[in-house]
């Protein structure tokens, strides 16, 4: 029996620091997610592929909805859509008790069509049309005022309508933070936000029902979220007093982290990100000490998606080819790219093989397939000595990734998700190139 | 594929060029071929060898060797 082979190759070694904090150095083999055999899954789905984990999607709601619901009494997530809304995933959280956060005409159907009740539909974004608003206010779905065009818009949508839209107001507020988020919803400092508010309240078209601020996002400081909370809390109570308005909710949004690397950082997320307890702490505190009487707190809504999503999602590829660039580092081309992983212009993705190797690792750049300059996924990589035709599992991939890819030079691949007793279904297919011309149209004398 | 003549070598794959401070770690592979080219071993003999007693296609084997021959140049130490 011959020996395993691993192609010779040497490594310059340099002086320096050496630290003695972080993980575990090397790569680790990922032979299987979620019980499934990551051979098993390229064999029957091919590559590339996004497997989704649907033990892991529950697991991270149920540990919001704990961290956030043993420390506050009344607590509500509702699921934000961009994050990742195929249809599965969106139903897995609905089915955990998730309402539905949308920023768009199109996302406002998908949850409708997922079964959520109108009334359980909170509308946000800064781009919502004449249609969009009066489709929102057939189904009672809550609309987030963003701005004062909006508002009008919407005063007018409201006219001899028997029942009053149902409205929150999104408020940008200085949480402490920088940058300060200013691009949505009305500012509280200078005053525009209460403005606003005596507006809806006076107009008797509108019923207030919530207040909304989304401070920013990947936000590492729970503090800021304490902030953020302890004003819109004061801006409640001045709501009840002064507008005789009793304000049902207040939505904090999202911005909380997961526990991917962002580009730069020096040590890993998974040291540095605080525990989402951190953030219910600071929430809680801040609301259970604002001095609403005990029968009158408000009900605390999140609109958590990074965090609920992102450890369940990985990418599984394939290496297409080494090379050595002109520097003399190692590169790597995979059947995948930033086409398919958007957040790697974001993240230093935690990449793994899926065999054994021998410890020896060569720094390399990784590539996508695509003939494009952008289409690095990593500028320096350990990674063991992979040959053509070697499997590699990216990490926490569930967010962003499979709703703002791209179908650029190649197709979209199968996206399949683990159910909890281990069977993979596939939740979207591949796209084929029939798929992707049937809207497009050839005139006549082209022909 | 010559060496230059004043690198250093060891069994378990530590380089060192003297001639301008730097050191390398060679896995065991690269260790065995630039021993045996030390030794004056010609590139087809140690090849054959290696396609002997190792799992490794003659194509992929070139294409590696290729590349070895790629960094040796780019670390300054061949002749």
């Amino acid at each position: 029996m011959k020996l395993p082979y691993e192609r010779p190759t040497l490594r310059k070694l340099t002086a320096g620091m050496p630290n003695k904090f972080g993980p575990r150095a090397g790569a680790r083999a990922v032979t299987a997610l979620d019980g499934v055999a990551v051979a098993e899954l390229v064999a029957r789905f091919g590559s590339p592929l996004f497997v989704l984990s649907e033990r892991q999607l529950r697991r991270s709601y149920q540990a919001a909805v704990r961290a956030f619901g043993t420390r506050y009494p009344r607590v509500q997530l509702a699921w934000s859509y961009k994050t990742n809304y195929l249809n599965a995933v969106c139903r897995v959280f609905h089915q955990e008790g998730a309402w539905a956060e949308v920023v768009s005409g199109m996302e406002l159907e998908k949850a409708l069509g997922n079964g959520v009740p109108g009334p359980h539909i909170l509308f946000n974004g800064p781009g919502k049309r004449r249609a969009d608003l009066e489709r929102a206010c057939e189904v009672d779905a809550v609309i987030h005022l963003d701005n004062a065009d909006e508002l009008h818009l919407l005063l007018d949508v409201a006219a001899g309508r028997a029942r009053r839209p149902r409205v929150a107001l999104r408020v940008n507020l200085d949480a402490g933070i920088v940058p300060q988020w200013d691009r949505f919803g009305f500012n509280l400092e200078n005053g525009e936000a209460w403005q606003a508010l005596g507006r809806v309240a006076c107009s008797g078209r509108l019923a207030l029902v919530g207040l909304h601020c989304h401070i920013g996002t990947y936000v590492l400081q729970p503090a800021a979220y304490g902030a953020a909370a302890t004003k819109l809390a004061a801006l409640a109570r001045r709501c009840a007093q002064e507008l005789h308005t009793a304000v049902h909710y207040l939505d904090l949004g999202g911005g909380f982290p997961s526990t991917n690397t962002l580009k730069g950082a020096y040590l890993p997320a998974t040291d540095t990100v605080p525990p989402l307890d951190d953030y219910a702490e600071a929430v809680a505190g801040a609301l259970l000490g604002a001095g609403f009487p005990p029968d009158e707190l408000p009900l605390l809504v999140l609109e958590a998606g990074r965090a609920l999503v992102d450890e369940a999602g990985s990418l599984i590829g394939t290496v297409l080819a080494n090379k050595r660039l002109a520097d003399g580092r190692r590169a790597t081309i995979l059947d995948f790219g930033v086409n398919l992983l958007f957040t790697s212009f974001w993240y230093d993705h935690h990449i793994s093989p899926t065999r054994e190797f021998s410890t020896a690792a060569e720094p390399t750049v990784l590539y996508g397939p695509l003939c494009m300059n952008i289409d690095m996924l990593r500028e320096s990589i350990a990674l063991p000595l992979l040959a053509p035709g070697d499997i590699v599992v990216v990490h926490k991939v569930g967010a962003y990734n499979m709703s703002q890819w791209q179908q650029f030079i190649n197709l979209r691949p199968n996206v399949v998700l683990i159910d909890q007793a281990g069977q993979p279904h596939v939740i979207r297919a591949a796209e084929t190139l029939e798929y992707l011309q049937q809207l497009e149209a050839v005139p006549a004398h082209l022909l | 594929m010559k060496l230059k003549k004043n690198i250093a070598t060891s069994e378990a794959g530590f380089v060192f060029n003297p001639a301008t401070g730097d050191s390398f770690a060679a896995n065991p592979l690269a260790a065995d071929i630039l021993a045996r080219t030390k030794a004056g071993q010609e590139a087809a003999a140690i090849k054959a060898d290696i396609l002997e007693h190792y799992d490794v296609a003659p194509g992929q084997l070139e294409k590696d060797w290729d590349d070895l021959l790629a960094q040796l140049r780019e670390f300054n130490l061949l002749d």
